[in-house]
């Protein structure tokens, strides 16, 4: 019983990472536009973060240094796509290759540094209580954030005002500029706010989930994410499970690979690649209920006609 | 405030002197970087620019590099073109370096060199095939291609990982994760002694004139461009979606496991887990800079390979981190999507009174992001 608790305390763990990237992406996704670069982001938000916490010792001031790093990569990208009218493919590809390369650069200095004694985080009260108290209830403080991120964020766009306009500008820019809505700012915002969310999952990554820094240590969770906002139909409730479910993918190949099982480590490390194709592919099947949960004008760039 | 606004026309000399812009841009931007590194740019801009090209055997090494990023390159400008979203040529490469190595490794010492023939096609087919399970994923389950094919990068690396610490394992190489070293009949054969460019040189040329002749002499390839410039179009015109969909993964597939092939059985010469070096996502920057022209990937390669020399040189020579390259190759596109952004649009600085005055009505943008496309498509007297 212990064990599963402690299997589902370590697919929240690998789900968060995924759900903070995704999250970013579903905001900028609303907004209409399709971030590539995520990857790229996450992993300036990992070296960052991790330069940050060995120079200062403070995961706070990591993880703000990440989401500063991933916002300005982002602002890039979105004064090109959104400024310039770039392609949002081929930019937002150009932003991930980049990122690597100058993740890479940056982390040359700390690939053999460590982080100082990781903290151990309980609830007080509730994390003794059996199953519960080590399923739940000792989690980094961003795993319960990622929780409410993803309530706020559901609240946001169902609820609220903004979130209505990020919605009007993603689904019919033309309508939104009509109704005197500033479709550009908007956007840059969504673009800007999604990248330091993947930069703060990129800094989980290297300061929480494995504290240290190894070149392209991201290793294409930026992706998954991406096709998490899919499979989630852009909504954060479904994004919050859906990342659950792939931590966990990834969590019983790391299980099985420490049991001893007779397959080969690399052929169950593919595992969470192989299931993302097939969830994919599962969801993608029914192309008119794509169609209608998708963001109008996803991917399409706008430029405002005076 | 700052205004962006569209350019009344789009003039032809902007247009084509924007990648010699980004490419000034890269240099200052590059010089600026050997100035925060304790280096002196002259210097570190001369081992990027001039030593590659300074000696019949930097000019080999440049031909041996430029190979993989112009035949992935130019599979890519025919997958781009069509629209299709091929961003796992990695993958590709990887499929085709296992598909040529593990023919390779089985040839008998005493074949003849005609073995390297088959060897090549093993490797453009394990290409193929992995791009042929993107095309049918999107074709039959509408799976967006952009992320089955990167997903299928990962897959592939794993696949690799996996045979040359497993069954590929050469049972005499100290327990290093290798396949033992091809025959010598295997090996690409090599255009000049003591020079290591070999025949795949003439091979991605002999693609990219292919490429060319394709996309711009035949129907085909014609139907294929113009499904990607408008699948509205494509489809009152009668063109298949469907089999441009297929070329387009099919041709850069094939092109992208030849380079595999060719980068295992060439340089290489035998397996390991170094073999994916990263040409498979270079190339999309070679492509795009190439402007997704064939005699533009030709030059973009040799630049890019450029790139990847000068890396290398400043790591032995100023003892720079070689991923510098990467940075240069990512800066280089980045500032060519600046230039191409603002040969289409100006950016104004406007006083508060003017902004509030609506400004004359700008025409309607001439096309998408890859003008060049639709230009070509609409301006081909052929058609």
């Amino acid at each position: 019983m212990e064990t599963l608790a402690l299997l589902v305390a370590a697919s929240m763990n690998a789900g968060t990472v995924l759900a903070l990237a995704s999250m970013g992406l579903l905001i900028n996704e609303r907004a209409g536009v399709l971030n590539l670069g995520a990857e790229g982001m996450m992993l300036i938000g990992a070296v960052l973060g991790f330069a940050v916490d060995v120079h200062t010792g403070s995961d706070v001031l990591a993880f703000v240094a990440a989401a500063a790093g991933g916002a300005a990569l982002a602002a890039v990208f979105g004064a090109l796509v959104v400024g310039l009218d770039s392609n949002q493919y081929a930019t937002g590809l150009v932003i991930s290759l980049f990122g690597a390369g100058l993740s890479t650069f940056i982390g040359i200095p700390y690939t053999k540094e460590r982080l100082t004694e990781r903290p151990h985080y309980e609830v007080a009260g509730l994390s003794h209580v059996p199953f519960f108290g080590n399923a739940f209830f000792k989690h980094h403080p961003l795993v319960y954030a990622v929780i409410a991120l993803a309530i706020a964020t559901g609240w946001f766009f169902q609820k609220s005002r903004p979130g209505l306009v990020v919605r009007a500008v993603g689904d019919s820019p033309h309508s939104a500029q009509a109704l005197g809505l500033p479709v550009g700012a908007v956007r840059l915002a969504a673009v800007v706010a999604g990248g330091a969310l993947a930069g703060i999952a990129g800094a989980y990554v290297s300061v929480a989930y494995t504290p240290l820094w190894v070149e392209g240590m991201v290793a294409g969770r930026g992706w998954i994410a991406l096709a998490l906002t899919t499979f989630a139909a852009w909504r954060p409730g479904r994004v919050l499970l859906g990342a659950y479910l792939f931590g966990g993918v990834t969590m019983i190949q790391l299980r099985l690979q420490a049991g001893g099982i007779q397959l080969p480590s690399q052929l169950l490390a593919m595992l969470p690649y192989l299931s993302t194709i097939v969830v994919l592919a599962a969801i993608s099947r029914n192309s008119t209920r794509m169609r209608v949960s998708m963001p109008a004008s996803l991917g399409k760039p706008f430029h405002p006609r005076a | 405030m700052l205004r962006v606004e569209l350019r009344p026309e789009i003039s032809n000399l902007r247009s084509a002197s924007a990648p010699v812009l980004a490419l000034f841009a890269t240099s200052i931007v590059g010089a600026i970087l050997f100035v925060c590194l304790g280096k002196d740019p002259a210097r570190g801009l001369e081992l990027f620019f001039v030593e590659p090209v300074s000696s019949a055997s930097a000019l080999s090494e440049l031909a041996l590099k430029a190979t993989p990023l112009l035949l992935i390159g130019v599979g890519l400008c025919i997958a781009f073109r069509a629209n299709v979203w091929n961003i796992g040529a990695e993958g590709q490469f990887v499929l085709g370096a296992i598909g040529s190595g593990g023919l390779a490794m089985r040839m008998p010492a005493g074949a003849g060199h005609w073995v390297i023939v088959p060897i090549l096609l093993a490797g453009a087919l394990g290409g193929m095939l992995w791009a042929a399970i993107v095309a049918e994923l999107r074709d039959r389950f509408h799976a967006n291609e952009i992320l089955v094919s990167l997903m299928l990068v990962y897959v592939a690396e794993l696949l690799l990982d996996y045979l040359v610490y497993g069954p590929w394992r050469d049972p005499q190489g100290y327990n290093f994760p290798q396949t033992i070293t091809f025959p010598p009949n295997a090996a690409v054969p090599r255009l000049f002694d003591g020079y290591r460019a070999d025949a795949g040189a003439v091979l991605a040329l002999v693609a990219a004139a292919a490429a060319g002749l394709f996309l711009f002499r035949t129907y085909g390839g014609f139907g294929l461009q113009v499904g990607g410039a408008s699948a509205a179009a494509a489809r009152f015109a009668g063109f298949s979606a469907r089999a441009s969909l297929w070329t387009a993964l099919l041709a850069s597939g094939a092109a992208a496991g030849l380079a595999g092939g060719l980068e295992a059985c060439g340089p290489v010469g035998q397996l390991n887990p170094y073999v994916p070096a990263g040409y498979g996502f270079a190339a999309i920057i070679v492509a795009f800079v190439g402007r997704l022209h064939p005699v533009g990937v030709v030059l973009s390669s040799i630049l890019m390979s450029m790139f990847y020399l000068g890396g290398e040189l400043c790591q032995s020579r100023l003892g720079l981190p070689k991923a510098l390259t990467g940075v240069f190759q990512g800066l280089l596109l980045l500032t060519l999507l600046v230039c191409d952004g603002l040969v289409r649009y100006r950016v104004r600085w406007l006083s508060p009174v003017a902004a509030g005055v609506p400004a004359p009505s700008p025409p309607v943008p001439a096309g998408d992001a890859l003008p060049s496309t639709a230009a070509s498509v609409a301006s081909d007297p052929e058609h």
